[in-house]
């Protein structure tokens, strides 16, 4: 029976040894693939830590960090200064420092947050959002390559805002307006007093009434254009003044009047106006609200509806004041072209030629703004004209003095007197820092 | 009463904002200010619009000379109003917000309105300008006393000086004397006589506000205000 089986093992045996070596090729094939499927990732592990955790740069922290409370604020801001790193240097190839990061926190530490990411080279910030009276803590990090931020420059001591009761950027300016406020009010307390004054005579007033009398003869209306502003607007306020005088003049001659405008409140405050002109001249019931009428705020829509009025109707006279823009020379050729007397006066400079070029009479300038005194010859409002002349020497006095100082700095560039005058009077007085 | 209590608040408003330029702690009246004129501004629109149909209807009524034209703002003001207020045309943002969508959406009927009605007539009436100011040109520069053949003469110089031609023509004129040709006399004009000119008007005109404003504060002239009684 031994035998037997032996005999039978011993004749398998060839068959087993084919099998167990088809076996281990198969192994190796698989380790083989397997090996060569796996190399790039093996690879990549074995290069994995050099790329993703690289020898960490240490950056110089900023230095010197100082805060103080902004000048001539309202509390709410707070000035940082700094030393920058000593890594942050421009010429230094790669950048090592990309920023800075400004930090701040309350005084008992809590609420950090990041409030400003600023450029490398960066040595200054002011936060303008902080609270009146709050101190607060400040820090600020340089920031390097993948967000990499050195130790923090800190604030010793917190720092806290305060409000300040007089903006001194604008003493200057405080002085020139009281003098031309107290000009003009000294000036009408004057003229009130009695004593006569002189105005010149202004052309385009004094042909209000000629135009006024001509569309009474030719049984034409007259339009009065308010300009394009609201009434926030002190050209619109003036604007609406001239209309109560040109209304009163209109009511005395029977004159009809068309103010389209293209503010709601405008048309209220000249509806006020012209009834009170009436009212005045003894027309009240002359008076028609419905001749005072809001069109469009829309510039173009409302040129649109003014000049179609223009050519359907045919006032005789037309009267532009106030705010105007490119639609002033449209509204005056228009007028021209149908042989209406103009009369203009704009606060907007870069008008004036096209008023000036197009119209009869133009109100260059301050004389939009006197025309309420001068058409009202009431001695309080002359008087403030004269105050507006106290204003101009004054002006004239500056633009001298700056003249002399600029021909001066120009003539001895080396006298640093004249240089230090000629900046404080266009910086501190007429400059950015005096407006 | 009529005329004060108006007077009254257009001073204290008028003080508030002298006073915020000067204190930096009024900064925020001076913005609840603007708030306030901004809200009455608001409120008086809706007394525009109304007093824009009450006009236009009654033109209509009444069939007065052009009422054709008062039917055909009616509507475009209606039409206008209708697509605006109920977004016609608009894709709502969110679908479980059927009004989530902006009212002047790409593709509603209100930007449909505004891109093919209103800015071609807009654009149209702007266009006039070009003809205005030709015709305007031709008027001023006619060289009738002293003053007109100055203005004539700049105005030719200017015009020569920016364009190629005014170049071109002084070309030969050496560069030690550059100021001599026509684009260095019109740097010249525009530079010194026009900025000079400008600044001294614009000086006026700041003093004429400020004087105007002060005669408001003061209440001198009231003009504006209408009369104290009805």
């Amino acid at each position: 029976m031994l035998r037997n089986r032996f005999a039978v093992r011993v004749a398998r045996s060839p068959q087993c040894c084919q099998s167990f070596s088809r076996n281990i090729l198969a192994v190796a094939i698989c380790s083989f693939v397997i090996f060569i499927w796996l190399r790039p990732v093996l690879a990549y592990a074995q290069d994995e830590p050099a790329t993703v955790t690289p020898p960490k740069t240490i950056i110089a922290p900023p230095s010197n960090l100082t805060a103080t409370d902004a000048p001539d604020d309202a509390g709410t801001a707070i000035d940082l200064k700094w030393a920058p790193s000593a890594d942050d240097d421009p010429a230094r190839k790669p950048r090592v420092v990309r920023g800075y990061q400004v930090y701040r926190s309350l005084a008992d530490g809590s609420d950090r947050s990041a409030i400003a990411r600023l450029a490398s080279g960066a040595r200054e910030f002011t936060d303008n959002h902080c609270q009146r009276g709050q101190s607060y803590f400040f820090e600020v990090t340089a920031l390097g390559d993948g967000n990499s931020e050195s130790e923090p420059a800190r604030l010793e001591q917190p720092v806290r805002s305060v409000v300040q009761w007089f903006d001194t950027k604008r003493r200057w300016f405080g002085v020139i307006v009281l003098v031309v406020c107290g000009c003009v009010i000294v000036f009408t307390e004057i003229v009130k007093s009695g004593r006569g004054t002189y105005i010149r005579p202004i052309a385009g007033l004094k042909a209000i009434q000629e135009a006024l009398g001509r569309a009474t003869e030719m049984g034409r209306p007259c339009l009065f254009v308010p300009g394009l502003r609201d009434m926030n607007e002190i050209s619109t306020v003036a604007g609406i003044n001239v209309l109560s005088h040109v209304a009163r003049i209109a009511a005395d001659y029977d004159a009809t009047i068309e103010v389209p405008t293209s503010r709601s409140l405008v048309m209220t405050a000249a509806r006020e106006a012209v009834q009170a002109a009436y009212l005045a001249a003894g027309r009240s019931d002359a008076f028609n609200d419905d001749r005072i009428t809001y069109v469009t705020e829309e510039q173009f829509a409302y040129v649109a509806y003014l000049t179609g009025y223009m050519v359907r109707e045919q006032p005789a006279a037309c009267f532009y004041m106030g705010t105007f823009f490119a639609e002033s020379l449209i509204l005056a050729e228009t007028g021209n072209s149908i042989g209406a007397i103009q009369i203009a006066g704009t606060n907007e400079a870069a008008q004036l030629p096209f008023f000036v070029a197009a119209c009869d009479y133009t109100l260059i300038g301050e004389e939009l703004f006197a025309a309420s005194a001068y058409l009202s010859g009431e001695p309080h409002q002359l008087g403030s004209l004269k105050g507006q002349d106290a204003g101009k020497v004054l002006a004239c006095l500056l633009l001298v003095a700056g003249c002399v100082l600029a021909t001066l700095a120009t003539l001895f560039p080396e006298s640093k007197e004249v240089e230090e005058a000629l900046g404080y009077l266009t910086e501190s007085i007429l400059g950015r820092r005096g407006t | 009463m009529k005329t004060t209590i108006p007077w009254l608040l257009a001073c204290i408003t008028g003080c508030v904002m002298i006073g915020a330029t000067f204190v930096p702690a009024l900064a925020e009246w001076k913005n609840e200010a603007g708030s306030w004129f901004e809200l009455l501004a608001a409120l008086a629109f809706v007394l525009g619009g109304a007093n824009l149909c009450a006009q236009h209807l009654k033109k209509i009524s009444s069939r007065k000379a052009g009422w054709g034209y008062s039917a055909v703002t009616l509507v475009s003001f209606l039409v206008t109003l209708f697509v605006g207020l109920f977004k016609v045309g608009v894709i709502a943002d969110d679908p479980t917000h059927p009004w989530s969508g902006h009212h002047q959406a790409e593709g509603s009927a209100l930007w449909w309105l505004f891109e093919f009605a209103y800015q071609p007539l807009i654009g149209a009436m702007f266009a006039l300008l070009a003809f205005y100011v030709a015709s305007a040109a031709f008027r001023a520069f006619r060289a009738k006393n002293t003053e007109a053949t100055l203005l004539l003469a700049a105005a030719f110089i200017v015009l020569l000086g920016r364009t190629y031609a005014g170049t071109w023509l002084t070309s030969a004129v050496p560069d030690d004397y550059s100021a001599l040709t026509f684009p260095g006399l019109t740097a010249i004009i525009l530079g010194v006589f026009n900025t000079a000119g400008q600044r001294a008007i614009m000086i006026g005109i700041a003093l004429g506000v400020a004087a105007t404003s002060l005669k408001v504060l003061l209440g001198v002239d009231r003009s504006y205000l209408g009369s104290e009684g009805d």
